[in-house]
């Protein structure tokens, strides 16, 4: 029991007096992560919003694949991650393996099928004749588009949420495509795996802390869309 | 009369079902004309065709003479008219920003658009609801930004795609009175689908009675009601006695036309020997009690015995079997007079010239 209150305790002193390590690792994950999330945002929803408005054969099955995507283990996107920048893997000369970019490339790739298929459901859920609501107001179909991305916001929010929380927590792909590396490519989850496996419960818990804070923030978001009504 | 909109061999076909046939259709500036017809009958997807939001498999569509879709671009065609379907279909933000949505999209804001918002808004009776979220709306109030929002854009044809018919009746009748009153104030020419045939008398110049994709009849009220070109409209504009029989006289003004074993005088045309249809309306039946002789001598007076009386609000469909079935609506008022009950001897009245009737062609 002691463990844990004093865990806690020094948990509490890291985070209250900005420990600088703690700051820098927090950082550095929403750097990676954010910019991670914003990368699948433009590909996950023009993707999921060009799905989800148009027909073509197949689109089933590509529905089903985006499906599947969003339940992508990060550990193989991170072992094909690796070996695609491996010094003699096909983008070996870029040299970016172990760097906050090849983590960027891993997350983004982790979180483009979550932020797609929510997007794609998303839009759907948006009434069918709505879409012939808006022609009939005399909308070219970019402003359609416009207009229906606009009526989706808030879930369309809830799909970056859902990418962003996808990201931060993962850890397979992060330790291997970064190496945790300190003061590079320690992010919350590499350097909570690290510590914990040192003994050092006390900063894994201040990190763990900030990575549930995150987590709350998200799913506050995501209740409040979701118990949101739509107009009639 | 200028025609704006005409309909020249339009078909829609999908999924190898042809659900609307209409090879020529024309819509007079200014007046409201209803489509009418049950379920399935096409109404809707003949008011996409019209209005371009479904591509016809066929055909054409001539909005003031220029082809859709080729002397007139679809996109500016659309902007030209406006449509209000059954759900009001509203964007999530204020009742304002719907009505303005219309104008938003074709560039038109600031004071020109508050503007004219402001005067939409007034005219439905919806200004106190301007910054209320659309999500917060009652199913009348909404209904009635969407009409705003229609009207906002200044439509040169309005579409109307069954408007009324999720609202409950006092919100109908309200709504119904301010588009009635809207509709005579911008004389702006509209197209209505209905299944309510009180809503199509009430609103409309034309109706046009549609089953299976193709428009059975299309006249002026009146004339729907009582001369139905054939069996179907009948019964779907109330005609609840339909009767086939013979003619067997002809004079110079009327029939007399065999049904049953029953002589019936009625005012048309036909020829001795032919089939024809006979149509009568409930309301045109009288009924009274039988005046003592056995068989009355009175023309088209027709004794007999109610099998059924079915309570309507305030009319009674009395339902008689007086050598063939007649169905008349009989007033609360009068049954009580009457004394009418289930059972009982009456004489049932119909004049010459209230009975429509149908020559069947081919025979």
């Amino acid at each position: 029991m002691d463990i844990i209150l004093e865990g806690l305790r020094q948990a509490f002193i890291l985070l209250v007096t900005f420990d600088p390590e703690v700051i820098g690792i927090t950082w550095l994950s929403l750097k990676v992560s954010g910019t991670a999330t914003f990368i699948s945002l433009f590909i996950g929803m023009s993707v999921g919003t060009v799905v989800a408005l148009t027909q073509f054969p197949g689109r089933k099955f590509v529905v089903s694949l985006i499906n599947t995507g969003m339940a992508l283990p990060p550990v193989v996107v991170g072992l094909f991650v690796t070996i695609f920048l491996w010094r003699n893997g096909p983008f070996g000369f870029l040299e970016i393996l172990y760097t906050p970019t090849a983590m960027i490339i891993a997350q983004a790739i982790i979180a483009t099928p979550i932020v797609m298929g929510i997007s794609l459901a998303a839009m759907q859920q948006l009434p069918k004749k709505m879409r012939l609501q808006i022609l009939a107001l005399g909308a070219t179909r970019l402003q359609m588009v416009r207009i229906l991305i606009r009526e989706a916001r808030l879930p369309l929010l809830a799909a970056v949420m859902a990418g962003f929380g996808g990201v931060i927590s993962e850890v397979g792909a992060s330790i291997m495509v970064g190496g945790n590396i300190m003061d590079y490519t320690r992010v919350l989850t590499t350097a909570t795996v690290m510590e914990t496996s040192r003994g050092n419960f006390d900063i894994a818990m201040a990190l763990s802390i900030i990575l549930l804070l995150l987590a709350y923030l998200i799913n506050l978001v995501l209740t409040y869309v979701q118990q949101r009504e739509r107009p009639r | 009369m200028t025609t704006i909109l005409e309909a020249k061999n339009l078909k829609v076909i999908r999924g190898g079902s042809l659900l609307v046939d209409v090879p020529g259709m024309e819509i007079t500036e200014g007046e409201t004309l209803s489509l009418i017809g049950p379920n399935g009958a096409g109404k809707t997807t003949l008011l996409q065709a019209l209005s371009y939001l479904m591509k016809p498999s066929t055909g054409e569509v001539l909005f003031r003479g220029q082809a859709v879709g080729a002397q007139q671009g679809v996109l500016e065609y659309r902007r030209r008219l406006a449509m209000v379907f059954q759900e009001p279909l509203l964007f999530d933000t204020t009742v304002f920003g719907n009505v303005a949505s219309g104008l938003k999209i074709r560039g038109i804001g600031g004071p020109e658009a508050r503007r004219i918002v402001e005067s939409q808004l007034d005219r439905f009776g919806i200004a106190h609801l301007q910054d209320r979220s659309a999500r917060t709306l009652s199913g009348g109030e909404a209904q009635r930004t969407s009409l705003a929002r229609a009207f906002a854009i200044s439509p040169e044809i309005l579409f109307l795609d069954e408007p009324f018919a999720a609202l409950d009746p006092p919100t109908r009748e309200a709504i119904v009175a301010d588009l009635e009153r809207v509709l005579a104030e911008t004389k702006t020419t509209t197209v209505m689908a209905t299944h309510d045939r009180n809503e199509a008398l009430r609103l409309s110049a034309r109706i046009a009675v549609m089953e299976g994709g193709r428009i059975a009849q299309i006249d002026r009220p009146i004339v729907v009601m009582n001369q139905p070109v054939d069996e179907f409209v009948a019964s779907f504009v109330g005609t609840e006695t339909i009767l086939e029989g013979e003619v067997r006289g002809v004079n110079e003004t009327a029939l007399m036309v065999r049904v049953d074993g029953s002589e019936i005088e009625v005012v048309g045309k036909g020829k001795a020997g032919e089939r024809v249809v006979l149509c009568i309306r409930p309301e045109n039946v009288t009924l009274s009690l039988p005046d003592g002789n056995a068989k009355t001598s009175a023309r088209n007076t027709f004794q007999g015995r109610i099998g059924r009386i079915v309570p309507l609000g305030l009319f009674h469909k009395v339902e008689i079997s007086c050598g063939f079935p007649l169905v008349a609506y009989v007033t609360t008022h009068a049954l009580e007079d009457l004394a009418l009950q289930e059972g009982k001897e009456v004489a049932a009245s119909v004049k010459a010239t209230a009975i429509h009737v149908i020559r069947k062609s081919g025979s």
